[in-house]
């Protein structure tokens, strides 16, 4: 009789959730929200939030709800989270992600339900290559395809005795892999440095006895703003140009200030990219935040985009996985890079700009400005591993 | 009397855990059993940590260290097409228990604050390794296509089978842990705990009872880190990451040290409460850090003392 | 560059580091040994050192106005957690200190993040601590990190004025040897420990304003260096000033040195592409060895404090 009535009252307990109104859309949005890396988490949200006032809180017509989950940036979170996501909130598609190892936990997780799956940051290699799903798709590109344009942009500038500086992590050897893809002149050194470090004084100092001609470095957040700070208080600005991949951002900006002048970036989407998509998005992003976006957000707007592009195709019928495939397959939406198509393996067929540093409007902190087009209409290095079929 | 409130308790607890899966499979509700699954595994580990923290008066700050070496033994294996768990999870329990041991040998020569640290360092040390190993995938941990097959016996990909399996695996846990503690040898462990000097003028060595204990203690969670790897089909570095000892720690403390129920109620209070608070507010840190501080210092029974006939003895 | 240049430069660095280590060790070292009390939130007075005077820098537009203030803050903050939450648990065993003050990182950091957000601040450094100075021919070492071994060098001296010839100093280290004793001399020994801690706590402050234009100002930033702070004292010694100074250096050096010279060490001794892999992980690793190293030797630290 205890044990009944103890079933009971844990049944009771946990049966929170209110049955769905089926007229709805669910859309499960995980990103990293608490700790510090929450800032990129705030980042995504924030542009959620603007695409669903675009579209009048109506996704593909249907009345939307986004259930924002925090991975914590850990892959076992992560799952926990999207799984919450599916089997309580009975989500309809799953979207966000911005570490590669919670994508690559989560990405089988979602698709063997069925459901679609539309990644907005990591670029994980596996998932464009052997791992590609038909049900997974990214509205951004693959990590080493900004080092790739960095690094044919320095070889078509003939720089040679480049020193090259990245965590000693994946993504580092990753970025560095694409970096050296493009760019076949010499390497005066490959150093690796411990993830999460704070001081780089001992490596700068490395780099300055040996003199390179330009350097290449792949340094995410917080690592980033310490080691370019670090960077100009030696005063090497001035003498060894910068170029990077994933360092300088909208995010870092306010951080490191002038710091960042000069600076070399590559990258898919920059706030001043001239198409009209994504002009609407920088200045309602502004209007409504007060302050720039990047591209994490920038992504991830776009992922709302083009699942509404595609549940309207499919006239508001979200449990037609093929009908929905096959509408997200034609990218028919105003994407924030402007019209593009989806490769075989669903990652984009996108330009690659460079970026630079320069000053900002008068009293304000420096901003990102395209210089050049390095790709156009680049496919990823992996594309050929993924075996499906259109 | 008491023992018949300790006869109560644990009835309704395996019951209510038992019954779980039919509930919310009624209530179409089945993430709980992936809640409460998760709850089990970390009661492993904390079980396992309990054991010398609780028992043994070891506060080891880098028993995480073992939930990865278990993860990584069953991931590696899987890597190489060993997809038998007939193999892997002795493997992971071995590994786990020689990496113990090695660690234990130096370790334990230190006391109080120089055991924390030290266990926390060789932690890192895993961690780092973790990091730089390229073909597991490094910082972005590896996927495990495959989960553990025993033969066709059971399914780990069926998320009801593998809540039971994962639930006789802890209620063996810790009955085992409870048997040990109150072995002779058990009994030697607490003496130390309570006074070296003179558990040392009656004729033992603490040193290799510790040692014993802690290698023990070591398998185990290397146990909890061959389920986590199945549970998540995902392993990481993070497993090893130095906020996981903590947790594991928080979860003894919190559930009771030295009890038996402790580790699986402080799991289940830690974990569930985590989901609540973050599906809440994504400032749950600001909440749960000062409810961490406080029951430090007013539950210093922690919940196996208040909860009738959860306590032991 | 010559090599020796080069690494005397590294040394520097080192150093450097060291100092850094040393003014987060001293005031963790200095509450452990007084109050055998283990403080892992240490690492959020580093924090919240760092955005008191970045806060108040701005307010006042005075550099050193906003360091008196920030360094006022921390105190004031580090003696109010003492009294609120940390004094019943002195008595209390190192797991209950080690999970109240875990409890305690969780709050500060989110807690900073909800009133700064969670973006990287910039910290701007006054003009006059730009630039460099060149301490012998070729090497261009940056003022402000010569300005942060300078005062961490002079903060150390004056703590061992303090703590050897001053009676502060003498009640403090007469209440880390018998504690009843001092009280029953008449001594407010609550009242010490709160002060003692505060201090403590501003020291760790010092370090988080110096660290904050060179590295970035960040929720969970004192998390950063905290691990490394352990590894410090417990080398040097719990409760050792000076165990503190001489691991805080060691560590520095050594850190500093193997992330420069091990990997192109190793690549003279085993294959360049295999030196790539092992470098970078063994350089990461090298503290911890260091510390297991001096702990089989000397289980106690290099300077193990009396009476403990």
């Amino acid at each position: 009789m205890r044990t009944k009535l103890f079933a009971v009252a844990v049944a009771a307990l946990f049966a929170a959730s209110p049955a769905l109104a089926q007229q709805k859309l669910k859309i499960g949005f995980i990103t990293t929200l608490s700790g510090p890396l929450g800032v990129i988490g705030k980042h995504m949200k924030d542009s959620v939030e603007l695409a669903l006032d675009h579209l009048n809180r109506k996704v593909g017509g249907l009345e939307t709800e986004v259930v924002y989950g925090d991975d914590q940036a850990k892959p076992d979170v992560g799952l926990q989270v999207a799984k919450e996501m599916m089997q309580k909130d009975n989500v309809d598609i799953v979207a966000g992600i911005i570490w590669s190892n919670v994508m690559l936990a989560v990405v089988p997780a979602v698709t063997e339900t069925g459901r679609i799956m539309v990644g907005t940051n990591a670029g994980a290699s596996p998932l464009a290559g052997a791992q590609c799903n038909e049900r997974y798709f990214s509205t951004s590109w693959n990590n080493d395809q900004s080092p790739e344009a960095l690094g044919k942009y320095m070889q078509d500038q003939g720089i040679n005795d480049v020193y090259v500086l990245a965590p000693n992590y994946q993504a580092g050897k990753d970025m560095v892999a694409g970096f050296k893809r493009y760019y076949k002149g010499r390497i005066v050194d490959e150093v690796y440095t411990r993830f999460g470090q704070t001081d780089y004084q001992a490596e700068i100092t490395q780099l300055r006895s040996k003199s390179p001609k330009a350097v290449f470095v792949f340094y995410p957040g917080g690592m980033g703003i310490q080691f370019l700070k670090q960077y100009s208080e030696a005063g090497l600005r001035g003498t060894y140009p910068l170029y990077s991949v994933f360092t300088v951002d909208e995010i870092s900006i306010p951080a490191i200030k002038h710091a960042a002048l000069g600076q070399y970036e590559a990258r898919f989407w920059s706030p001043d990219l001239k198409v009209p998509a994504s002009q609407k998005y920088v200045a309602d992003f502004q209007k409504k935040y007060g302050h720039l976006p990047v591209f994490y957000g920038a992504q991830s707007y776009d992922g709302i985009l083009l699942i509404d592009s595609a549940v309207r195709a499919v006239k508001g019928k979200v449990k037609d996985t093929k009908g929905m495939i096959a509408a997200m397959r034609k990218a028919n939406y105003d994407s924030i890079r402007g019209k593009f198509t989806f490769n075989v393996n669903h990652h984009p067929i996108q330009n690659f700009y460079l970026l630079k540093a320069v000053a900002g409007p008068a009293g304000k902190d420096p901003v990102l400005e395209i210089q050049q087009t390095v790709f156009k209409n680049h496919k990823d290095a992996y594309y050929k591993d993924c075996k499906m079929k259109w | 009397m008491r023992a018949h409130a300790q006869l109560i308790f644990w009835a309704v607890l395996v019951a209510a855990l038992a019954l779980l899966p039919p509930v919310v499979g009624v209530l179409h509700e089945p993430f709980y059993v992936e809640l409460v699954r998760r709850v089990m595994i970390f009661a492993i580990a904390a079980a396992s940590l309990n054991l010398i923290l609780g028992y043994g008066g070891l506060v080891s700050f880098g028993h995480a260290a073992y939930l990865g070496i278990g993860g990584y033994a069953v991931g590696i294996l899987s890597f190489y097409g060993m997809n038998s768990g007939w193999l892997q999870w002795p493997v992971a329990i071995g590994a786990s228990a020689l990496v113990a041991l090695a660690i234990g040998a130096v370790s334990i020569r230190a006391s109080g604050m120089y055991f924390i640290m030290i266990t926390l360092a060789f932690t890192q040390m895993l961690y780092y390794l973790g990091i730089s190993i390229e073909e597991f995938g490094g910082d972005d941990g590896m996927r495990i296509k495959t989960r553990s097959q025993f033969s066709g016996l059971i399914d780990l990909a069926d998320p009801v089978a593998s809540y039971y399996l994962v639930l006789v695996l802890m209620f063996g846990t810790i009955y085992l842990v409870h048997r040990i503690a109150r072995s002779r040898f058990g009994m030697v462990l607490r003496a130390a705990k309570s006074n070296e000097a003179r558990s040392r003028a009656i004729g033992f060595s603490p040193y290799s009872y510790r040692l014993c204990a802690f290698t023990i203690a070591g398998a185990l969670c290397g146990l909890a880190g061959a389920l986590l790897a199945n549970h998540t089909a995902y392993i990481t570095p993070d497993f090893m990451h130095w906020t996981r000892s903590g947790e594991i720690m928080f979860m003894v403390i919190l559930g009771g040290v030295a009890s038996s129920a402790g580790p699986l109620l402080g799991a289940l209070v830690l974990l569930v409460f985590e989901t609540l608070l973050a599906g809440w507010t994504e400032h749950w840190q600001v909440i749960l850090g000062p409810l961490l501080v406080l029951s430090v210092i007013f539950f210093r029974t922690g919940l196996a003392g208040i909860i009738p006939g959860a306590g032991d003895e | 560059m010559p090599p020796l240049t080069l690494v005397f430069e590294q040394l520097l660095n080192g150093v450097q580091f060291g100092v850094m280590l040393f003014l987060m060790a001293a005031g963790l070292t200095l509450v452990f040994g007084i109050m055998n009390f283990v403080n892992l939130a240490h690492g959020s007075f580093y924090m919240i050192g760092a955005y008191l005077t970045l806060a108040a820098v701005q307010w006042s537009g005075n550099y050193i106005a906003g360091v008196v203030l920030g360094l006022a803050g921390t105190l004031l903050v580090g003696m109010l957690v003492e009294v609120v939450a940390l004094r019943t648990l002195y008595a209390r065993d190192h797991l209950d200190h080690v999970l109240a003050t875990f409890g305690l990182i969780l709050f500060f950091n989110e807690l900073v993040a909800i009133i700064w957000g969670r973006t990287l601040l910039d910290f701007p450094r006054p003009e006059w601590l730009r630039g460099h100075v060149e301490i012998f021919a070729g090497s261009r070492y940056p003022f402000y990190r010569a300005v942060v071994i300078l005062v961490g060098l002079a903060v150390g001296a004056g703590l061992w004025y303090v703590v050897t010839r001053t009676r502060l100093g003498m009640l403090i280290r007469a209440g880390a040897s018998n504690r009843t004793m001092i009280a029953a001399l008449g001594v407010n020994v609550r009242l010490l420990y709160t002060v003692v801690f505060g201090f403590g706590c501003a020291l760790a402050g010092l370090a988080g304003l110096m660290a904050g234009p060179i590295y970035a100002v960040l929720p969970g930033m004192g998390e950063m260096i905290l691990i490394q702070v352990f590894v410090v004292i417990v080398i040097g010694g719990l409760g050792s000033i000076r165990g503190a100074f001489v691991g805080a250096l060691l560590v520095g050096i050594v850190d500093t040195l193997g992330r420069a010279f091990l990997r192109p060490l190793l690549a003279t001794m085993i294959s360049p592409t295999a030196a790539d892999s092992a470098g970078p992980a063994l350089a990461s690793m090298l503290i911890y060895l260091l510390m297991a190293l001096v702990l089989a030797v000397r289980p106690e630290g290099l300077f193990p404090s009396r009476g403990r």
